[in-house]
């Protein structure tokens, strides 16, 4: 009786033995398991980064801005303005808040220092809509924005630069030389999915910022309006209302179109990652081929040595190696190979994904199940077709197993 | 006794979809000790009663008693184990397994009898200093001559103290001169080892070096003489 210890030496005789054969099926493993683990995890990483554009962004939202197209067809721009606004919150349901915006940029000097950075006048809406929480101080309130006091929050990238340390509340700016002085900080959000930094702004109220820093000539201009929707699913019914609300507001007769658009980020964002989740299919459809092209490959060399393989079981047979020990030899002999095969596959994968992603910028993402999914199918196919063709020929007579052709 | 006692034995093959009878009813023995040729045209059965006779192919039926055993109702495994016991093989075509070397050839049969390593190696080495081979322990197949790997299978064949040898064409691959050391070693087995020798050949020249002869044809015993001295028994 053979113990076990010495069939799993035999069986590594045996693959050392045909050292040619075991890399080219390795080879098909490796190739297989690295392609799927790459491609994955590619597509993974780009599904990520869109996701925290769309968390970076805050949810729910609407942006309508003024369509410049529209002035070729009437040579008048139109823009939108605050009172579009209010009109908005006032009349369309299912608005959790709106808030229209000025954005510019321009040069902030706290004494010697000086930054560039962008301005954008809102009302306190905008910390709802955009999703900004208050570090320090507070932010700019309803009484601001009636008054047009010169008062500012300011993003924790300029409290940084601008003040180097000390407490940037109750300090005097001047934000395009006019002066405001800065009420709150805004908690940092770091860097946008698109490598931004979020923090390098500075808010104040909508009407300081039309009368002391845009000085629009149209009164009461603003540049767009951010609307937030009580939930995803009211976004389509807000979009509709408003478009019909400001085509009455700005006199547009039927058929004319409209003197601004309404878009809905969040859609916009998920047709994104759309195209982004039809690319990852495409790659991992790429990467199954190749896995399936692998198994392919390890079958043809499985099959060429199955004639010489089935002579070695007839002789082992024939000088006293039981059924149990055959099976046991060539099943151990692929396993082995398709271990070896998916651990070099699961570290080419990984690299490979570093690689590839250092193309897309968004970092790959390696799940447990995709590296699971590639092991276990090549494991599969190289156990498969390692062992078939050996406990084929287990069944055979020792005589018909010599006489193999 | 008898060592070996086949009994009415039939084999029938599946030619496409007509059922062929090769072996019409074998009556046959060898006692302990004996050195028998079978010879024949091919066709004749001699081949197939050999498998038959070393476990490698069952027979369809009649009764196959071997060393006071009868095997006919074994499995295939039991089958393995008295192969692996009884029974050493010598083939036409040597096979031994490539590349590997000749010591681990004949270690074979040893490693499946659940012989420890020293000591399967100890035994291995002697076997092939036996035929000769002493200085080709480590060399693979392909870097041996036709007669050294007809050696090597002979001393896997015996490694294991097998009581009988079994040899189909053991000289089919090989020139009369390396023919002629090959036979002489098969003797020399007989007479000194006392390993019964049942061998398979169509050429008069090697069945010469048999003490006992049997004709094969069509399937059935044609004769059974003993060499130069008659008819047996």
């Amino acid at each position: 009786m053979i113990s076990t210890v010495e069939i799993c030496r035999t069986a590594g005789k045996a693959l050392k033995r045909n050292k040619t054969r075991s890399m080219l099926t390795a080879l098909g493993i490796i190739i297989g398991v690295a392609a799927v683990i790459a491609a994955f995890a590619v597509g993974a990483g780009a599904n990520k980064s869109i996701d925290e554009q769309i968390a970076s962004f805050g949810s729910n939202f609407i942006v309508v801005f003024p369509d410049r197209s529209a002035m070729s067809t009437t040579g008048i721009m139109r823009y939108l303005t605050y009172s579009d606004a209010q009109a908005i919150e006032r009349e369309v349901s299912g608005i959790e808040a709106v808030a229209p915006m000025i954005n510019t940029s321009g040069a902030v000097i706290y004494g010697n220092t000086n930054w560039s950075t962008s301005i954008t006048g809102s009302t306190p809406s905008f910390s709802k809509v955009r999703e900004w929480e208050i570090d320090r101080g507070r932010d700019i309130s309803d009484s601001d924005v009636r008054q047009a006091t010169k008062v500012a929050v300011i993003g924790s990238t300029i409290a940084e630069k601008l003040f180097q340390g000390e407490d940037p509340l109750g300090k005097s700016i001047r934000i395009k030389k006019v002066p405001f002085t800065v009420v709150g900080v805004f908690s940092s959000k770091g860097q946008s999915a698109t490598g931004d930094d979020q923090d390098d702004f500075i808010l104040v109220p909508l009407t300081s910022a039309q009368r002391r820093l845009v000085r629009y000539s149209t009164p009461g201009r603003i540049g767009n309006i951010f609307i937030k929707g009580v939930s995803m699913s009211a976004l389509s019914y807000i979009q509709n209302e408003t478009e019909s609300l400001l085509r009455e507001l700005h006199k547009i007769k039927p058929g004319e179109p409209d003197d601004f658009a309404v878009r809905n980020i969040s859609q916009m964002l998920e047709a994104r990652r759309k195209t982004t989740t039809i690319m990852s299919m495409l790659l991992g459809s790429i990467a199954f081929i190749s896995l399936v092209v692998g198994g392919i490959g390890i079958m043809n060399i499985m099959l060429v040595s199955v004639t010489e393989r089935t002579r070695e079981i007839g002789i082992r047979m024939a000088v006293g190696a039981k059924v149990r020990d055959i099976r046991l030899q060539f099943l151990i002999e692929a396993v082995v190979l398709s271990m070896i095969g998916g651990t070099i596959g699961i570290l080419l994968g990984i690299f490979a994904g570093y690689m590839l992603a250092s193309f897309t910028s968004a970092p790959p993402i390696f799940t447990l199940g995709s590296i699971l999914l590639a092991f276990v199918f090549s494991a599969l196919v190289g156990i498969g077709f390692g062992y078939y063709p050996a406990w084929k020929a287990s069944l055979l007579n020792p005589i018909d197993a010599l006489k193999y052709e | 006794m008898a060592l070996v006692e086949l009994r009415q034995i039939k084999k029938s093959f599946m030619l496409g979809k007509e059922e062929m009878e090769i072996l019409h009813g074998i009556d046959f023995t060898v006692d302990k000790g004996e050195f028998v040729a079978m010879m024949g045209p091919s066709g004749s059965g001699k081949s197939t009663t050999m498998n038959i006779l070393g476990c490698l192919d069952r027979p369809t039926s009649g009764t196959y008693i071997l060393d006071g055993e009868d095997v006919g109702s074994l499995d295939g495994d039991t089958l393995a184990e008295i192969r692996n016991r009884k029974i050493g093989f010598v083939f036409q075509g040597f096979n031994l397994l490539p590349k590997t070397s000749a010591i681990e050839n004949v270690e074979l049969p040893l490693l499946y009898a659940g012989v420890p390593g020293k000591e399967r190696h100890r035994r291995a080495r002697a076997a092939l200093e036996d035929m000769g081979l002493g200085n080709r322990l480590h060399h693979e197949p392909t870097q041996l001559s036709g007669g050294q790997q007809q050696r090597v299978a002979i001393a896997r064949g015996i490694v294991n103290m097998a009581p009988i040898l079994m040899t189909d064409e053991p000289t089919g691959n090989l020139d009369s001169k390396t023919s002629d050391e090959i036979m002489s070693l098969f003797r020399k087995l007989n007479e000194e080892n006392g390993i019964t020798i049942i061998l398979v050949t169509h050429e008069p020249d090697v069945a010469a070096y048999a003490k006992r002869v049997v004709h094969f044809r069509d399937g059935m015993i044609l004769s059974d003489e003993l060499n130069g001295k008659g008819h047996r028994q």
